[in-house]
C-alpha cells in the first residue's frame, strides 16, 4: 500500500511543478519573459515539459497499478508468470515511444538552437545598440561605446531595441544572466562573446553572475533598467552632464578584489573594454585568442562565435 | 623564532573559526580514543593482520562501506550547514569564504568519497560471489585500490583542519582554481586527494573487468551472468576509459600551480576552456559510472522480490552497454553557455537526449518484471520502487536541460542543482541503499532491523522531495547556484526555508540508519542460512552468510540464468539436477589456492599520502621521501615471490561442517 | 571427475599468469587514453606560443632522429630478449634485456640534454602554453621509459636469481609489451610533436 502512497506523492509533486509553470507569477522570472528570446525559451521549456509529462504520467500510473495489483496476498487473483520475460510487442512499444518522443524533441531543439544562438542578431526594425560588459571580481562594468558613458552594477537599455552585448572578463570565468530577457553566456578573458537580447517591456529586471568566481560571487547581481528611448537618451545626457569620468586609476581600482556600489560615469578611457579583454594576450600572439579581438569598430565583422 | 612558529602554525592549522576548532579538537580526541581502545584491548595485531593487510574482497568491501558512511556524514553536515545559511536572506551564519569551502567539499566528498567507495564496496562484496569466484582477479591490486582511496580521502579531509579546504567548486574551474584565483593550499589538497584516490579507482576498474571476463564459474556464459555483474562490467569499462582523462587534467592543473605551466591560465596562451572540456569528458562518464551499478542493483532487487525473472535481459544488457558508450559523447552539455556555437550545442543536445532512451527502456523493463510477479516489500524493494518515480522525474528535468537554448535559462541555477541531486540521490543513493540493505545479511549473517529501516526510508524520501522540489521553482525564480546569500526582495526565502526543512528530514533519516545499524548489530539474530531472503536467485545466496573466506568450497557448475533460483525450483518440483551440476556439487574437496595478506598496499599508499602532502606544501624533501617510498614498495612487491598459499582440505571440511550445522 | 578438478587446480597457476597478462593489456588501454588526452591538449595548444619562441626555432631534429633510432633499436633488442627466453636461453635473455635497458637509458640521457638545451634557449615549461604542452607530453613519455628501465632492471635481477619460470616469463612478456607500447607512443610523439613542427 505504502509504495503507492509514494507514487501519489511523486505525482503530486510533478503536478505542482506543472501548476507552477502555468503561473505567470512575477517571481518566476524564467516563466515571465520580458523579451522575445526569453519568450522563445519559455515556449521551448513548456513544449519539453509537455512531451516528457506525456511519458512520465503513464509511467507513474503503471507503476502504481502494478505495485498494487501484484503484491503477494493469500487470495490474490492476479496472475503469476515467474518465467515470462519477453514480449517483442512490448519491447517495440517502449523502445519506440521514447525514440519518437526524442526525435520530435531533437528536431525542435536543433531548430531552436540555431534560432536562439546568442551571437545571432535579433530581427528588428530598430538599429541595435552595443553595450560592452566586463565581469570583474566582484562587480559588473558596463561601457556604452555609442553613448560614451559607463555604469557599474546596472545596465540601462531602451525598450524594443536589440542590444548587442559584448562580454568579457577581467580574469575569472563568469556568466552574464538576465533571466527575464533571456539566457546567459559565459564571460572569459581574452575574448568578446556576443549575446543579443531585446526587452519589449519597460521595467527593472534582475540580473546576476551565473558562474562561480570566488569569495564575493553572491554580490555579482545587477539590474537591467529598460526605459523608453526618450528616457534612455535623457539618462545619457544627464550622466554625461553630472557624473564624474571613469579614469584609468578608477579602472585599476576596479580590478582589485572587492565589491562596488551602483555607479555611473560620464566617460570612460578609450578602448577600456578591449584593453581589459586583451590584457593577458601579448602583441602578435598566435593562437585561439587572436580570433576574438574586437573593438566597437569591427563588432560587425566578428559576428559569429568561435569553435 | 617563536614568532616564526606562531606564523607558520596559523597558516598551517586552520584557525579563527569556532566550528572548525571544535572539529579539530574532536578529531584529535577521536584519534586518541581509537589508539587507546586498540592498545587497551590489545587489538593492534588483529587490526593489522585481519583488516589492514587483508586482500580478501569481502573485507575490503566492508572497509570501503565503513568509509563511505563516515563520508556521508561529513558531506551531509556540509549540506545542512549550507541549508541553514540559505534559510534566511543575508544570514551571517557562515562567512562567504567558509560557505564556498563547504559547498566545494560537499560536492567532492559526496561523489568521490561517498558514492565511489560505496559503489566499490558493493562491487567487492558481491561480484566474486555472484560469478562463483573465490576472489577478484588481482586481490593485491584490490587492496591497493582501497588504500589509495583511503589515502586520497584522508589527504582531502585533512585540509579541513590543516591549511584550509579548497573553495573553487567541486570541479575547480580555472582561472579561479589557478594560483591567481586560489593562492592557498586548499586547491592543492584537492588536486592530490582526488588524484591519489583516482589511481585506486582506475585500478579497480581494470580489476573488475578482468574478474568478470575471466573468472566466471564454468557454465556461466556472459548472457547467463546476473544483471548486477553486467552493470559492474559496464561501469568498470567506463572507469577504464574515463579516469585517465581525470588523471591528466588534474596533473596539468597541478603543473600550472606547481611549476608555472600555462595550460589553463589566462596568460601566455593558456586556455581555460580546455579544462572545462577535459574535466567534463571525465565528469559526464563519471556520473554514469556511479548510476549503472545502481541500475544493476535494482534489477537484482526487483527480480528477487517479484519472484520473477528480470524482463528483457538482453535488452537490459544492451541498454547498459549503450549508456556506457554514449556517456562519452555528451560532455559539452555541461557548458552549453560557453558559446561553442549552434553546431556544437545542437550535436551535444541530441546525444544527451539519445541517452535518455535506453534509460527509459530500463524503467519499463523493471515495471514489467514486477508485472505478473508476486511482490513483497521488504526495505530493499521499497527503495527500488521509490527510485522509479524519483528517477523518472529527474530524467525528465535532464531532458529539459538537454534542450540547449532552454539550458541558457537553467544553467548554474537551482534548477540544475535540483536535477542533479534528484538523479544522484533518487538514482545512485537510493540504489546503493537498496543494495546495502539487500546484501547486508550476506556480509554479516543478520538482517538490518526492518522497522528502523522503514523510518529511515520515509524520512529520506519525504525529506528529499521537500528539500529539492522547491529548488526547481527557485531556479525558475532566477536563483543562481553557489550564492552564499541572497536578497530579501527576490522572494526566495519561503521556498528556501522549505528546502532547509527537507534537508534536516534527510539528516534525521541518516540518524535512523545509524541507529538501525547499531541496533541490528546488537539485537538482530544471526541467521543460519545462506539464502537470507528465502527467494534468492543468484549464486551469492548459495553459500553461507557470511561467506567463508574462500567463498566456494567447490567450484559451482552453472547451467542457467538465475542459477540458484532454478536449482531451488528443481528441488520444489522434485526434479534432479543435471549430471554436471551433481558432479560439481559432490566433487571431492581440493586444496584451495588463496593469496596471502600484504602490508605493501597500505604502506605504499601511506607513501603516496606523504608525497601528496609534500606537493601541497611544496616541501621537496617530503615529496622525494614519499616517491622513493613508493618506488621501494613497488620493487618489494616485484621481488616478492611468496604471495600465495593453499587452504588444506581438512580446514575446508571443518568450516563447511560448521556452516552446515548452523544451516536449516 | 577428479581429472576435471586436477585440471582446474593447474588452471589456478597457469590462469594466474595469463590473467595478469590480460590485465596488463587493459592497463595499456588506459595508458593509451592517458597519452591521447595529452596529445589532444598538445594539438589544441600548439599554436599558443604567446609571442615567445616557437618549436620550429629551437627543435634540433638531428638529435631527435638519433633518439628515435635508439628507442626503436631497444624495442628490437627486447624482441630478441623474448626470443632467447622462449628458447630457454637465460644468458641471452639477460643480455638482451640489459642492452634494451641501456639503450633506453641513452634515450633518456639524450632527452634530458634536449630539455636542458631548450631551457637555456629560453623555452621552459612556463614560457607559454605550447611549451607547457610540449614538455608535459614528451616528458610523460620519458617518465614512462624511465620507470620501464628500473622495472626491466628489477626483472633482470629476478631472472638471474630464479631463472626462466612461468612467473618470470610472464614478467618478461609484460615488460616487453610495455616497452613496445612506449615505442608506438614515441612514433606518434615524433610525428605530431617534432615532424609536424619543423615541416
Amino acid at each position: 500500500m505504502r509504495p503507492v502512497f509514494r507514487k501519489l506523492s511523486a505525482m503530486l509533486s510533478v503536478t505542482l511543478l506543472l501548476i507552477l509553470t502555468g503561473c505567470s507569477n512575477e517571481k518566476y522570472l524564467v516563466l515571465d519573459p520580458k523579451g522575445p528570446i526569453a519568450s522563445a525559451q519559455k515556449d521551448l521549456i513548456l513544449i519539453t515539459v509537455a512531451i516528457c509529462t506525456a511519458i512520465a504520467i503513464p509511467v507513474f500510473i503503471i507503476t502504481a497499478v502494478i505495485v498494487w495489483r501484484y503484491r503477494e496476498r493469500p487470495n490474490s487473483k492476479a496472475s503469476y508468470k515467474p518465467n515470462w520475460e519477453h514480449s517483442t510487442k512490448l519491447e517495440l512499444t517502449w523502445w519506440g515511444i521514447p525514440i519518437i518522443a526524442i526525435i520530435i524533441l531533437a528536431i525542435v531543439t536543433v531548430n531552436y538552437t540555431y534560432k536562439l544562438e546568442p551571437s545571432t542578431a535579433i530581427q528588428s526594425d530598430k538599429e541595435p545598440i552595443e553595450i560592452q560588459v566586463t565581469s570583474l571580481d566582484w562587480k559588473w562594468l558596463f561601457t556604452y561605446p555609442e553613448q560614451g558613458v559607463a555604469t557599474i552594477n546596472y545596465v540601462q537599455m531602451p525598450v524594443d531595441t536589440p542590444v548587442r552585448f559584448k562580454l568579457t572578463s577581467d580574469m575569472a570565468m563568469n556568466s552574464f544572466w538576465i533571466p527575464s530577457l533571456g539566457g546567459q553566456l559565459y564571460t572569459m578573458s581574452g575574448m568578446a562573446m556576443t549575446l543579443h537580447l531585446l526587452a519589449d517591456e519597460e521595467g527593472s529586471y534582475y540580473g546576476s553572475g551565473a558562474n562561480f568566481t570566488g569569495e564575493h560571487f553572491a554580490q555579482m547581481t545587477f539590474t537591467a533598467n529598460v526605459t523608453s528611448q526618450e528616457e534612455f537618451d535623457a539618462w545619457v545626457e544627464d550622466v554625461k552632464a553630472t557624473e564624474a569620468a571613469l579614469t584609468e586609476e578608477d579602472v585599476v581600482k576596479l580590478k582589485e578584489k572587492g565589491t562596488h556600489e551602483v555607479a555611473q560615469f560620464s566617460s570612460f578611457p578609450d578602448n577600456v573594454f578591449y584593453d581589459i579583454m586583451m590584457q593577458y594576450v601579448e602583441e602578435g600572439e598566435k593562437g585561439a585568442h587572436a580570433h576574438h579581438v574586437t573593438t566597437s569598430e569591427d563588432a560587425e565583422a566578428s559576428e559569429h562565435q568561435h569553435h | 623564532m617563536f614568532e616564526t612558529i606562531k606564523e607558520f602554525a596559523s597558516e598551517f592549522f586552520v584557525t579563527g573559526d569556532p566550528m572548525i576548532l571544535g572539529a579539530q579538537v574532536s578529531i584529535a580526541l577521536a584519534m586518541v580514543a581509537i589508539v587507546f581502545v586498540l592498545t587497551y584491548f590489545k587489538k593492534w595485531r588483529w587490526l593489522w593482520s585481519e583488516w589492514l593487510t587483508s586482500v580478501d574482497h569481502k573485507k575490503i568491501g566492508i572497509m570501503y562501506i565503513i568509509c563511505s558512511i563516515l563520508m556521508l556524514f561529513r558531506g551531509g553536515v556540509d549540506a545542512l550547514l549550507m541549508r541553514v545559511q540559505l534559510a534566511a536572506p543575508e544570514l551571517e551564519f557562515l562567512h562567504a569564504d567558509h560557505y564556498n569551502q563547504i559547498f566545494t567539499t560537499h560536492g567532492v566528498i559526496m561523489i568521490l568519497f561517498m558514492a565511489m567507495p560505496l559503489m566499490f564496496g558493493l562491487f567487492n562484496i558481491i561480484v566474486p560471489l555472484q560469478i562463483g569466484a573465490r576472489d577478484v582477479a588481482f586481490p593485491f591490486l584490490n587492496s591497493f585500490s582501497f588504500w589509495m582511496f583511503f589515502a586520497g580521502a584522508m589527504l582531502f579531509n585533512l585540509s579541513f583542519v590543516i591549511g584550509g579546504s579548497p573553495d573553487a567548486g567541486w570541479l575547480a574551474y580555472p582561472p579561479l582554481s589557478e594560483l591567481t584565483g586560489s593562492p592557498g593550499v586548499g586547491q592543492d589538497f584537492y588536486i592530490w586527494g582526488i588524484q591519489i584516490s583516482g589511481v585506486g579507482s582506475l585500478a579497480s576498474g581494470i580489476n573488475f573487468v578482468v574478474t568478470i571476463l575471466k573468472m566466471r564459474a564454468p557454465g556461466m556464459k556472459l548472457m547467463k551472468m546476473p544483471m548486477f555483474s553486467w552493470s559492474v562490467l559496464a561501469s568498470s569499462v567506463t572507469i577504464m576509459f574515463a579516469f585517465p582523462i581525470l588523471t591528466v587534467t588534474l596533473f596539468l592543473l597541478f603543473l600550472d600551480r606547481y611549476v608555472g605551466a600555462h595550460f589553463f591560465t589566462v596568460d601566455a596562451g593558456g586556455n581555460p576552456m580546455m579544462y572545462l572540456n577535459l574535466i567534463w569528458m571525465w565528469g559526464h562518464p563519471e556520473v554514469y559510472i556511479v548510476v549503472l551499478p545502481a541500475f544493476g542493483i535494482f534489477s537484482e532487487v526487483v527480480a528477487t522480490f517479484s519472484k520473477k525473472k528480470i524482463f528483457g535481459y538482453k535488452s537490459m544488457v544492451f541498454a547498459l552497454m549503450s549508456i556506457s558508450f554514449f556517456s562519452f559523447f555528451t560532455w559539452a552539455h555541461h557548458f552549453f553557455t560557453m558559446g561553442s556555437g549552434a553546431n556544437v550545442n545542437a550535436f551535444f543536445a541530441v546525444t544527451t537526449m539519445i541517452i535518455a532512451i535506453p534509460t527509459g527502456v530500463k524503467v519499463f523493463n523493471w515495471l514489467f518484471t514486477m508485472y505478473r510477479g508476486k511482490l513483497s516489500f521488504p526495505t530493499p524493494m521499497m527503495w527500488a520502487v521509490a527510485f522509479i518515480p524519483c528517477f523518472v522525474v529527474g530524467g525528465m528535468t535532464g531532458v529539459m536541460l538537454s534542450v540547449a537554448p532552454a539550458d541558457f535559462q537553467f544553467h548554474n541555477s537551482y534548477f540544475l542543482i535540483a536535477h542533479f541531486h534528484q538523479v544522484l540521490i533518487g538514482g545512485v543513493v537510493f540504489g546503493y541503499f537498496a543494495g546495502l540493505y539487500y546484501w547486508w545479511p550476506k556480509m554479516f549473517g543478520f538482517k538490518l532491523h526492518e522497522g528502523l529501516g522503514k523510518w529511515a526510508f520515509w524520512f529520506w524520501n519525504i525529506g528529499f522531495y521537500v528539500c529539492f522540489m522547491p529548488q526547481y521553482a527557485l531556479g525558475l525564480m532566477g536563483m543562481t547556484r553557489r550564492f552564499n546569500e541572497y536578497n530579501f526582495d527576490m522572494g526566495w526565502q519561503p521556498l528556501n526555508v522549505v528546502s532547509t526543512i527537507g534537508a534536516f528530514l534527510m539528516g534525521i533519516a541518516f540518524i535512523f540508519q545509524v541507529w538501525q545499524i547499531a541496533h541490528s548489530i546488537r539485537f538482530m539474530k544471526k541467521e543460519n542460512t545462506g539464502d537470507n531472503w528465502g527467494q534468492g536467485r543468484t549464486l551469492e545466496w548459495s553459500i553461507p552468510s557470511p561467506a567463508p573466506f574462500y567463498n566456494f568450497a567447490r567450484t559451482p557448475k552453472v547451467v542457467a540464468q538465475d542459477d540458484w533460483w532454478e536449482k531451488q525450483q528443481r528441488r520444489e518440483r522434485g526434479e534432479a539436477d543435471p549430471a554436471e551440476v551433481i558432479a560439481a556439487d559432490n566433487a571431492p574437496l581440493e586444496p584451495i589456492h588463496m593469496p596471502k595478506n600484504s602490508g605493501i598496499p597500505i604502506i605504499m599508499s601511506g607513501f603516496w599520502f606523504i608525497a601528496g602532502f609534500g606537493f601541497v606544501w611544496d616541501w621537496t624533501w617530503m615529496v622525494v621521501l614519499g616517491l622513493v617510498g613508493v618506488a621501494v614498495s613497488m620493487l618489494a612487491r616485484s621481488f616478492n615471490y611468496n604471495d600465495d598459499y593453499y587452504v588444506q582440505v581438512d580446514e575446508i571440511e571443518r568450516i563447511e561442517a560448521a556452516a552446515a550445522r548452523g544451516a536449516n | 571427475m577428479s581429472q576435471a578438478n586436477a585440471h582446474s587446480h593447474d588452471h589456478g597457476h597457469h590462469d594466474q599468469e595469463s590473467l595478469k597478462q590480460f590485465g596488463f593489456w587493459l592497463f595499456m588501454i588506459t595508458d593509451v587514453i592517458l597519452f591521447a588526452t595529452l596529445f589532444a591538449t598538445f594539438v589544441v595548444l600548439r599554436g599558443n606560443t604567446a609571442s615567445g619562441p616557437i618549436g620550429a626555432e629551437l627543435i634540433e631534429m638531428n638529435g631527435i632522429i638519433v633518439s628515435t633510432f635508439i628507442l626503436l633499436t631497444s624495442s628490437f633488442t627486447s624482441g630478441l630478449a623474448l626470443l632467447s627466453m622462449n628458447k630457454g636461453d637465460k644468458k641471452g635473455l639477460i643480455l638482451w634485456l640489459a642492452v634494451s635497458a641501456l639503450l633506453g637509458l641513452s634515450f633518456i640521457y639524450l632527452e634530458v640534454n634536449e630539455f636542458i638545451h631548450l631551457v637555456h634557449e629560453g623555452a621552459n615549461i612556463g614560457t607559454s602554453a605550447y611549451w607547457s604542452a610540449f614538455f608535459t607530453l614528451v616528458g610523460t613519455h620519458g617518465l614512462h621509459v624511465s620507470i620501464g628501465i628500473v622495472w626491466m632492471t628489477a626483472i633482470i635481477f629476478q631472472i638471474a636469481k630464479r631463472g626462466i619460470t612461468p612467473v618470470t616469463k610472464r614478467k618478461v612478456n609484460i615488460i616487453s609489451l610495455y616497452w613496445h607500447f612506449l615505442d608506438a607512443v614515441w612514433i606518434f610523439v615524433f610525428s605530431i610533436v617534432y615532424l609536424m613542427e619543423v615541416m
